[in-house]
This record gives structure tokens, C-alpha cells and sequence, in this order.
């Protein structure tokens, strides 16, 4: 794929939405990448870490501890005055948000992007099917929302643009079906050596946030926002597709539904007006306003929460009080958006009868988890959890990554589930409330994550669960990236020495392999009154073939 | 060939690891080739590892949606039986299965037997081919991973995707790495003399 990145200006390649993305910010001239790989953004930073491992991409690459870690990466590279990009999934923004807030205030001194992909429908992520559109309420920071790698690519351009122009860090948000459709884009002029010289030049007014001068921030972020909703209501990423006619209904959308809503029309034959929204927030109010004010009933099709159709409401009222606002009323509220889903909602609004040319007929087959490949060295720890333990009388900790597939039979060691890092904080704290035996799963890239302030705690505040550190050498959900552990160079951080570090004494690292000491190990360390961490070092598969 | 007037939908389906996503990549530069406009979806991460696997792609004059609609599929191309039947979701009585004969067990499940699959799909399509491509891989190729390429490269031949087949092959040596490139133009020239 890294080739075909590096084709010429106006041809056009077929390109994956976050393959787009790339080019769009090596169009832009971007000199600073950080990320922490997440599906369905992951692409994003395995193309850039290739790019940068064949000198094609000259900026700074980096994998990042974790979200947050990454962010504030960019934020210092943006403060020194570097182009920025920053990359995560919708889980990751939730890390960043303790940085994120503080720096829609003192703004972007190079221009800075952040892509958040999120996943309706669940289909690569475990803990919750997030709206990230919702950050827009919380930190009053700009985003774009692209229905297609074409606009992926362009929206990132501008995006650049936006912020360089208003100072403020601007987040692109995608979804799976954006991030990993495909389509030809067509290519634009690449410039191919940014320099990467930063320099943070001080200046506390803008870069330190403290009171007083936070409010006044605050203040000023808000008049930006209002200046770039000038801009979004001029913008050419806000476009409005066919003309007002006698039917007097409208429909307003984004992102992929964009997409539905024109297949949809092709489909049934009809003509409405369209008004495409780009900006998610700030909202071109005036246009929308405009749009709506002779119209009867408008359609709002959006994946997920209704909130543009909440903001329809309220513009509405403002216009037109007498138009009828329709959306969750003829769509799914959970789950993604489908055509068909969409083609049916909009013969509902117009009131045209439509028949879907399906079978009625019941579907037997049943339906295929995904499961740890054949060989993974996980399966070794699950053999010998089942040896050492009455199960029934375990409580099992899961997490994020490969093993949270723990939870399907016929494994089924996993009792809870949460974010990463968690099952350590949620053991601590199930020991302190009742005392029951437990072992917590985490994965090397997870404890670097998350998963160390955790276990600090439990040493701290004096519990004792048994936490097994799987460590496989790699990132492998996502698809096998380096972690602080398992550096592209030898020598990683050592796993058992941060453990040392944290005060546990109860720490042994053992190759599962070695099943007859493996299951000693667990059935001693459960006995034991202090917190106790065994570390299963073998690699991946998918590692020790490299 | 004449080039097709309506759109043209295709979803791939099978299970995680059998290189649905190359297939799906191979068909999208040969379809580009020919001028049309084209979209394709697909599924990366947990979805891979073993669990089903559904990708889509259309083409045509103009194309919007990246999914294709409930019914709306012109050819469901399965890598494996009991996959194809979830497929059927998106099939019409006119649809074209074109399927790998080739079954692997759901853990835990009742695993369903081709007869069964067979007698499923027939009520809701006419057209059901089910062809041995694993069998056959195997023993003229001696490797069954380009049974894949090899369905679709049939698909092309039987006229089942309105394809040049020499735009199919260009596809796949632009897109198929040179270290397993002979296997594949061996399976194309397989199907091309069968």
C-alpha cells in the first residue's frame, strides 16, 4: 500500500478511508504523528510507521504508550509550532480527554488534527458502542465528518487548513464504514521533505492555563467558535443537493448516512433536497435555518444518538415552529445504519409504498465468533488456569485485546469486562468489598496503557488478586504493532522490573510452556495475602514467525 | 463485453484468515481498470480472527452506498457453505451463489451438512453452484489458499461478474506480492483451460 501512496498528483488510486487520511496529511505537510493503535484507526498509524521505516515519510512517527501519552505528544509538537496529527479510536479519545480539554483552550500553535474513528455496530470493539460526536458539547473543539476516503483525504487537508487559520485543534471523526471503505481518490500536490525543526518559544498567556487566565480562555475559545461557524456556514463541505420543490420535505445528513440517503433516493426514484453536513460542530445554524424554513417535514438520518436532530429541534423552533423534525422515530438508535434501513425510512416520510426484493425465508445457520487463532500461546494459560482452579470458585478479570475472546466458549474465563487497564482497578476493588479469590487478565500492551497506576494501587491500598501479565510481545488485535515492551529494536522495558519497581513481591515470569510449573505457580500465588503477578512471556505466533 | 448498465453487487463471505479482503482488493482494481466507479466495505480487527466474514463491493455507473441493501446482491461469492447461507440475507431469487464446497465446523455448534446448505439455498435462489475449488487447488495445485482466486477467477470465465477476464488478471499481479504470484497465475490459467 506504501507505494501507491506515493503516486502522482490527479491520478486516482483506489484507496482505503484511513489510507486517505495518510495521504491527506502528507498532502498538508504534516511533520509530527503519534498514535495508539485502535480498530478502526489503526491503519492510519501502521501506514505512517511503514512510510516513516522506508524514509518515504520524513516527519516524526510515533506508537505511543497510550492515548493520552500520544496526545500530549502532539500537543508539545504543536506548541512548538510542527504540523500534528494524532490518531485513535473512539475508546481512546475517552483516555485523552484530561489533555484534550486545556488544549481547545490554549489552541494549536501548529496546526493540529486528531482522528477519532468511531464503531456503530460494535464490530471490532468490546465495552460500548460510543458517540464521539458528544466531545463537541464537552470541549467546544470543531469536527468534520467525512462519508468517504475521497473526503477523508480532503476533509484532512482542510482540517490542516481550519486550524492553522483559527488556532485550534480540530478532530476528523470517522466511522467503520468511512475508515474502511474504499473508492478511487483522486490525488493531490505532495510536498515531500517538511522540515521537522519545532521550537517551543514561551509565552505563558497562551500556553499555561491557569486562573485567571483559564476563564479568559474560555472566552476566547468561544468567540472562535463563533467565527469558525461563519466559516462552516460558507464552507463547501456543508453542500446542498437538489432543489426546493412543492413537496415541501427535506432531509438533512452526514457522514456515511450521506451515502444511504443518495442510494436511497436513486433507489426510489425521487428528487428532495439535500443539505449534507461536513461540520458536525460548529453547525452552519444560519444555513440549516435557511434550508428548513419552508419545508413541512424534514428527515434527519444520523447513526447512533439523535443529536442533530436535537439541534433541529432548536433551530426549528427559531425558523419554521410548525416543522415536524422526524429521525429515531423511522431509525435505529443502535446499531450502525444500513441502505435498506434508510431506503424504508425515507418511502416512509415520502409516503411511497416500497417493497424490499428480499427472501422472507429464516436464515438457519448459526453465528461464528471469532476465537484465539490455532497455536496462540494463550491457550497454554487457559490449560493450565483450568488445572490449577475450580473455576466456580475463581472470579476472572478480562480486558481489551486478544484474550478478552476469553469471554467466548469454551473458554469462558471472564467474569467482567471493561476498558483497558481496568481489570486490575476492578479487581482491587472486589477484593476490598468482599475478599473472593481472583485472577485478572491484562496483555503487555494493556499494562503499559493503563494497567500500572492500577497495580500500583493495589500494592498501595493493600489487596491481594492474582494478575497474569499475558505478555505475547506485541500489540496483536490491532495488528501486531510495537509496544514500550517489544520495541522494533531489542531491548524493551523489562515487564518484571516495573512490577519489582511498584512493590509487589509475589512476581515470577514464567514461558506457559511449562505447564507443571505454571499451574504451581497460580495455586501458590492464590494463597498469597499480598498482590501477586505472574508474567506468561511467550510471543505471538504471528511474532515468533517474523 | 458490453459494460453493465445497472449497478453491480457483489458480497464476499466466509471465514476470518481465508484472504477475503485480497479478493475483494483484486476485483476492486480490475473493475477500476474498466472505467466504472466502484466501493467496497470491509472488516478488519476482532472480526478477522476466525469469526464470519462478510465483505462487499459495487460498481457501476454511479455509485453511493459502499453496502449493498438486503436482497440487492447479483452474486454471493462464499468461501465456505454454511457462510454462504448467512449470505442469503442479502440475496433475491435471481442472485448467483457461487460457492467453495468446503465446510469449517462452528465450534460448539451444530455443524450443518452440505445436503442441508444445498436444500436451504435452493429455496431461495435457482441458481446455486457449488464447486470443489478446495478440492481441486489442492490437487492440481497442490496448495488449496488460492481457492479464492480461484472461485473468482470462474466467476469471470462463467461470466457471473460482466468482467474482462484479462482485467481481472492484470489485478492480479498488481495486487498479489511477486512471492505467491505464480500459484495465482497458475490458478487463472486453470480455470481459463477448464
Amino acid at each position: 500500500m506504501e507505494e501507491i501512496l506515493l503516486q502522482k498528483p490527479g491520478k486516482k488510486i483506489i484507496l482505503l478511508g484511513n489510507e486517505a487520511i495518510v495521504r491527506g496529511a502528507l498532502e498538508a505537510g504534516c511533520q509530527f504523528v503519534s498514535t495508539y493503535p485502535g480498530t478502526p484507526a489503526s491503519e492510519i498509524g501502521n501506514t505512517f510507521f511503514k512510510l516513516s521505516r522506508s524514509g518515504d515519510y520524513k516527519g516524526y512517527f510515533e506508537f505511543s504508550t497510550n492515548e493520552k501519552v500520544a496526545l500530549e505528544a502532539g500537543i508539545g509538537a504543536s506548541f512548538s509550532g510542527l504540523k500534528t496529527l494524532i490518531a485513535m479510536k473512539n475508546f481512546g479519545l475517552n483516555v485523552c480527554f484530561d489533555a484534550l480539554i486545556p488544549f481547545v483552550y490554549t489552541g494549536a500553535k501548529g496546526p493540529t488534527v486528531i482522528i477519532v474513528a468511531d464503531d456503530p455496530s460494535c464490530h471490532s470493539s468490546a465495552q460500548s458502542e460510543e458517540n464521539s460526536r458528544a466531545v463537541a458539547f464537552l470541549a467546544h473543539i470543531p469536527i468534520l465528518e467525512p462519508s468517504d476516503p475521497q473526503e477523508c483525504k480532503d476533509f484532512t487537508k482542510l482540517a490542516f487548513q481550519i486550524s492553522e487559520r483559527y488556532k485550534i485543534p480540530i478532530i476528523i471523526r470517522t466511522t467503520t464504514r468511512v475508515a474502511h471503505q474504499k473508492m478511487p481518490v483522486k490525488l493531490g500536490e505532495w510536498k515531500k521533505n517538511p522540515s521537522l525543526e519545532g521550537r517551543f518559544v514561551k509565552d505563558p498567556g497562551r500556553f499555561v492555563t491557569l486562573p485567571p487566565r483559564v476563564l479568559e480562555m474560555k472566552k476566547e475559545l468561544l468567540e472562535k467558535i463563533e467565527k469558525i461557524k461563519q466559516f462552516s456556514e460558507k464552507s463547501s463541505v456543508n453542500p446542498l443537493f437538489g432543489t426546493i420543490s412543492r413537496e415541501k420535505l427535506g432531509i438533512i445528513t452526514s457522514g456515511v448516512s450521506y451515502l444511504y440517503v443518495m442510494e436511497a433516493l436513486k433507489e426510489l426514484n425521487l428528487e428532495l433536497p439535500v443539505l449534507k453536513l461536513g461540520f458536525f460542530y460548529p453547525l452552519p445554524e444560519e444555513k440549516i435555518k435557511n434550508f428548513i424554513k419552508n419545508f413541512k417535514k424534514i428527515l434527519v438520518v444520523e447513526e447512533l444518538e439523535p443529536f442533530l436532530e436535537k439541534e433541529l429541534f432548536s433551530l426549528a423552533k427559531q425558523s419554521n415552529c410548525k416543522l415536524k423534525v422526524i429521525g429515531k422515530e423511522l431509525l435505529p438508535e443502535v446499531g450502525e445504519l444500513k441502505p435498506e434501513y434508510v431506503i424504508s425510512a425515507i418511502a416512509k416520510f415520502t409516503g411511497i409504498k416500497y417493497q424490499m426484493p428480499h427472501t422472507k425465508y429464516r436464515i438457519p445457520a448459526s453465528k461464528r465468533l471469532p476465537q484465539l487463532c490455532p497455536g496462540c500461546p494463550y491457550w497454554l494459560v487457559i490449560s493450565a488456569i483450568k488445572r490449577a482452579v475450580d473455576v466456580k470458585k475463581v472470579i476472572f478479570g478480562g480486558e481489551i485485546g486478544c484474550y478478552m475472546l476469553f469471554g467466548n466458549s469454551p473458554v469462558n474465563l471472564q467474569d467482567y469486562l471493561s476498558c483497558m487497564g481496568s481489570s486490575v482497578g476492578i479487581a482491587h476493588g472486589i477484593k476490598k468489598a468482599g475478599g473472593q479469590k481472583i485472577i485478572s487478565f491484562v496483555g503487555d500492551s494493556s499494562f503499559f496503557h493503563a494497567g500500572i497506576p492500577a497495580l500500583i494501587n493495589t500494592v498501595f491500598n493493600k489487596s491481594n488478586p492474582l494478575i497474569i501479565i499475558l505478555e505475547n510481545q506485541t500489540t496483536a488485535m490491532t495488528g501486531h504493532q510495537p509496544h514500550p515492551g517489544a520495541p522494533v529494536e531489542p531491548n524493551g522495558i523489562k515487564i518484571e522490573e516495573i512490577v519489582k519497581a511498584c512493590g509487589v513481591k509475589n512476581v515470577r515470569t514464567i514461558d506457559q510452556i511449562n505447564q507443571e510449573e505454571f499451574v504451581k505457580t497460580v495455586k501458590e500465588f492464590l494463597a498469597k495475602e499480598e498482590v501477586s503477578v505472574i508474567i506468561a512471556r511467550r510471543p505471538c505466533i504471528f511474532v515468533a514467525k517474523k | 463485453m458490453k459494460k453493465t448498465k445497472k449497478d453491480f453487487n457483489i458480497v464476499i463471505t466466509g471465514v476470518g484468515g481465508q484472504g477475503l479482503i485480497t479478493l475483494l482488493q483484486i476485483l476492486a482494481e480490475a473493475v477500476f481498470s474498466e472505467g466504472y466507479e466502484v466501493r467496497t466495505s470491509e472488516l478488519h480487527g476482532l472480526s478477522q480472527r476466525g469469526g464470519s466474514v462478510e465483505v462487499h463491493i459495487r460498481f457501476g455507473r454511479k455509485i453511493y452506498s459502499p453496502l449493498i441493501s438486503q436482497g440487492k446482491a447479483d452474486l454471493i461469492l462464499s468461501l465456505e457453505m454454511q457462510e454462504a447461507l448467512k449470505a442469503a440475507y442479502f440475496a433475491n431469487p435471481k442472485t448467483n451463489f457461487l460457492i467453495n464446497e468446503y465446510i469449517v465446523p462452528i465450534p460448539l455448534q451444530k455443524t450443518l451438512s452440505k445436503e442441508v446448505i444445498f436444500k436451504n439455498l435452493k429455496k431461495v435462489s435457482k441458481n446455486i453452484n457449488v464447486v470443489p475449488a478446495e478440492k481441486i487447488c489442492q490437487e492440481k495445485l497442490e496448495n488449496s489458499v488460492v481457492s479464492g482466486v480461484y472461485l473468482l477467477s470462474l466467476a469471470v470465465f462463467k461470466k457471473l461478474i460482466p468482467l474482462k477476464p484479462d482485467s481481472l488478471l492484470k489485478a492480479i499481479k498488481k495486487i498479489i506480492p511477486e512471492k505467491y504470484l505464480e500459484l495465482n497465475l497458475k490458478t487463472f490459467e486453470l480455470v481459463k483451460k477448464s
